[in-house]
């Protein structure tokens, strides 16, 4: 069943193709990584898949819905989740409190002035155990300015979890971290189920080449080499782009 | 909450009734630096243009009740007339965000002093309007400072609880996150247009209540209430006191009230002091006083 | 003259003025996003000062050029020693240039005294000239000649010359300015003094037609908002094109409909906030 499919997609800034008739599709449960020299429009295809940019042309769909028209918070709704490349969780807050605002995103709950926030146990109880899907349980009530960057790095994953999304899109989710931290990070996401299709984006094909299964190469905002680990990783255009850079 | 228990108590102990009605003041300001704080603490939306709907209760109630009607009438009529003022304006004003909200809430507000001032067949200008009498709820007549301070007081009571149910609420959590990370709340689901003007309305709501009490209390209301002052005064009660606590924005409000009362009896020029104010708070207690005092007692206790 | 004309030539000067004002706080807004509530301020206090130079023996053209100078000086050291501890906090530069305004105005009142004062139009361009058949004040064309000279120069300034670059370059992107090496914070008080004299002086010769007195500021600031809103903020153009649109709006409106001068005014603001936020010329918001 195909998960995501993108055809043809367009975007334009000012004179710049950045994203140039990309095509591509995710089977359901498919572990898909995405890598190209910076510049390459990988984040700004996310940005595409997720609805915060509108396309100049072309189409996306998920699970054979075409969602080019719809509003990116509603496509949340209909099960897209993402982490950023820069960590964009809330400062003043509590890793807890993070999730819970996470979980309540897709909740009719958060319309409500009235009752207390705090005291709604199951919404805690679901970001406690959220928490510690990605080994953070036990920082729940330590505010965000208090953690390390590894740890702040988990939370943005665990932020995308808690939505139970059925695509899970990752922006270069190992950024910035040691080599420990790498490896408890790629155990993490090896570990979410495979009712969830990952996409991920990297620059760093270390680790990331552990979890892909199918890769795909862009270049120039265009998809250059399409395949899967063993047939890119071989293939002479791939040698050619990271190599002769 | 044992702030709140404290400032309850208070009323007990007053006399005179300049005081008194320092103190009524006081409350009704601090119900309009509430709603102001609704906007520009938590959903992160500076707004230079609330004294706009402050006046438009205080004038709407102002001509309900010339036109005859009972006090039940007024108070519901011209919260109305706010909230339809209010909506329309959180259109507007939502097109800009951050700076270019600024500006557009200066812009309205300025548009509403303008026909405050200037169409004079519909708010009698620079003259203003004046009203007679105050509601008697319950048959009780608020006519002496007293009794007009104690329901005040009843009303403010009745804003902190909103505003701290509102706080602890989850809409209230989704409103703070629009104001810290707008694009990731948009990616978790949040609808952040339609939670930033709900908030408005919410804000509007108080203030247009902050109005009406004005209106009761001065008997009269002129293109002063109006003012850029008016709203510059507002938000400066929300920044002095500290917009993250329910008890900043109620400090700011006596701060203000009590400063310009006094002062004026001494200085001539308010509105230099005022600025003063305002230029020596941004430079020196960003936070605004009630966690830059927390700040500076934490120094001095040598922590 | 039938009132259309005098209305139109009215306009045309409001316009002019308007321009020399608002061109100022579009370059501070658009560079620096400061959204300078004390350019009404400038605009009133260059008048002020005028009054006192011209009083001292002055002519008026220096006291102009002088008067707009010691606005840009004022306005310097606000920018050199309280603005630019706060960048980028916008909140704290709106209420500390809503400060400063309420002192400026203070200020004024305590020096000059609450009553209105003529300035005296420059000699040599009183009376009404000859054109078309018609007559029209000599010195209301005199302004929209002036306003114009500064329009092109402007143009040059920001289109000729490595300023104008740097001006340009810096809002259309800041941070990739700094990168390339521009001294942003030497440009940035460059930028806000100019604004600052170009009010001042626009102050002084809106004098012999508006006066001078306490309010000024606070009648002049919501134009310049509207016309910054109207015409994009940071567009030299915008600003010109919403300077003559609010000063005919401004005048005719106020002949046609008195009581709702203020309306007629902010409604094609309003019109425009809905159809094009970023205003007619501006950037959009990305």
């Amino acid at each position: 069943m195909s998960a995501l499919a993108v055809r043809g997609l367009e975007k334009r800034f000012g004179g710049l193709r950045v994203t140039a008739d990309v095509s591509l599709g995710v089977e359901a449960g498919e572990r898909r990584l995405i890598i190209g020299p910076n510049g390459a429009g990988k984040t700004t295809l996310f940005n595409l898949i997720t609805g915060e940019l509108r396309p100049d042309g072309g189409s996306v769909t998920l699970f054979d819905r075409d969602i080019t028209g719809v509003p990116s918070r509603r496509r949340t709704h209909l099960g897209i989740a993402r982490t950023y490349q820069i960590i964009t969780l809330f400062q003043g807050e509590t890793l807890l409190r993070n999730i819970t605002l996470s979980l309540l995103g897709l909740s009719r709950l958060r319309w409500n002035p009235f009752v207390r926030l705090a005291k709604r146990d199951g919404l805690v109880d679901q970001a406690r155990a959220t928490l510690a899907r990605v080994g953070l349980d036990h920082l729940a009530e330590r505010p965000l300015a208090q953690t390390s960057y590894g740890e702040r790095r988990r939370a943005e994953i665990a932020m995308a979890l808690a939505q139970n999304p059925r695509i899970l899109l990752l922006d270069e989710p190992f950024a910035g971290l040691s080599i420990d931290e790498r490896r408890d990070v790629l155990r993490l996401v090896n570990e979410i189920p495979r009712d969830v299709t990952i996409v991920m984006i990297e620059h760093d094909m270390d680790v990331a080449l552990d979890f892909a299964e199918r890769i795909t190469v862009l270049h120039f905002g265009k998809v250059v080499v399409e395949g899967t680990r063993a047939e890119v990783v071989a293939h002479p255009r791939t040698k050619e782009i990271y190599l002769g850079e | 909450m044992a702030a709140l228990a404290i400032l309850a108590a208070v009323p007990f102990w007053v006399s005179g009734t300049f005081y008194v009605n320092i103190a009524s003041q006081i409350l009704f300001y601090a119900i309009l630096a509430l709603g102001v704080n609704v906007l520009a603490g938590h959903a992160g939306l500076v707004t230079l243009g609330h004294a706009g709907l402050f006046g438009i209760a205080a004038y709407a109630a102002a001509k309900i009740m010339n036109a005859g009607y009972g006090h039940v009438t007024v108070a519901t009529g011209a919260l109305a007339v706010t909230l339809v003022a209010a909506a329309v304006f959180a259109v507007l004003a939502l097109r800009g965000t951050g700076l270019g909200f600024v500006m557009i809430t200066v812009a309205l507000g300025q548009i509403v002093w303008g026909v405050a001032y200037r169409w004079i067949s519909l708010t009698n200008g620079d003259n203003g309007i004046s009203i007679t009498g105050r509601p008697s709820p319950l048959g009780l007549s608020l006519t002496t400072p007293a009794r007009f301070y104690w329901a005040t007081l009843i009303v403010f009571v009745m804003a902190v609880i909103s505003m701290a149910i509102f706080v602890a609420s989850p809409f209230g959590a989704s409103v703070r996150g629009t104001r810290d990370q707008p694009r990731r709340m948009n990616a978790l689901g949040y609808h952040v247009w339609m939670i930033r003007f709900l908030a408005f309305l919410f804000s509007a709501f108080w203030s247009g209540v902050a109005g009406l009490l004005y209106l009761y209390y001065n008997q009269f209301v002129s293109p002063q209430a109006v003012a850029l002052t008016a709203s510059a005064e507002a938000l400066l009660m929300v920044i002095a006191g500290g917009s993250a606590t329910l008890l900043g924005p109620i400090a700011g409000a006596g701060l203000v009230v009590v400063i310009k009362n006094v002062a004026s009896g001494y200085i001539e020029r308010w509105n230099f002091v005022l600025g003063a104010i305002f230029v020596a708070i941004v430079v020196f207690m960003p936070e605004g006083l009630v966690p830059g005092a927390v700040r500076l007692a934490r120094r001095v206790r040598g922590r | 003259m039938s009132l259309w004309v005098v209305l139109a030539v009215n306009s045309v000067t409001l316009g002019g003025l308007l321009f020399l004002l608002s061109a100022g706080f579009s370059l501070i807004f658009g560079l620096m996003k400061i959204p300078n509530l004390t350019h009404g301020s400038f605009f009133m206090l260059g008048a002020y000062f005028a009054t006192s130079l011209i009083a001292r023996g002055f002519n008026f053209w220096a006291a102009a050029v002088v008067g707009g100078l010691l606005v840009a000086a004022f306005g310097g050291v606000i920018e050199r020693f309280i603005l630019r501890r706060l960048p980028g906090a916008e909140l704290a530069q709106v209420l500390v240039t809503l400060g400063l305004s309420f002192m400026v105005a203070d200020v004024c009142l305590m020096v000059w005294t609450g009553d209105p004062i003529r300035i005296d139009t420059p000699a040599g361009l009183r009376g009404a000239t000859s054109m078309l058949g018609m007559g029209f004040p000599t010195y209301r064309l005199a302004i929209s000649l002036i306003a114009v000279i500064f329009a092109a120069a402007l143009w040059a300034l920001l289109d000729r010359t490595r300023l104008g670059a740097m001006i340009r370059a810096g809002v259309d992107d800041p941070a990739m300015a700094r990168v390339v090496g521009i001294r942003v914070s030497r440009l940035f008080t460059i930028v806000f003094c100019l604004g600052a004299w170009l009010a001042g002086f626009a102050g002084v010769i809106g004098g012999p037609i508006l006066s001078v007195y306490p309010g000024l500021d606070q009648e002049m600031l919501p134009l310049a908002l509207v016309v910054v809103i109207l015409g994009g903020s940071g567009s030299l153009l915008g600003s010109l094109v919403g300077s003559f649109v609010v000063g005919f709006l401004y005048n005719f409106g106020q002949a046609m409909f008195p009581e709702l001068a203020y309306v007629v005014l902010f409604l094609p603001m309003l019109i425009v906030l809905v159809v094009r936020p970023q205003g007619l010329f501006g950037r959009p918001a990305l």
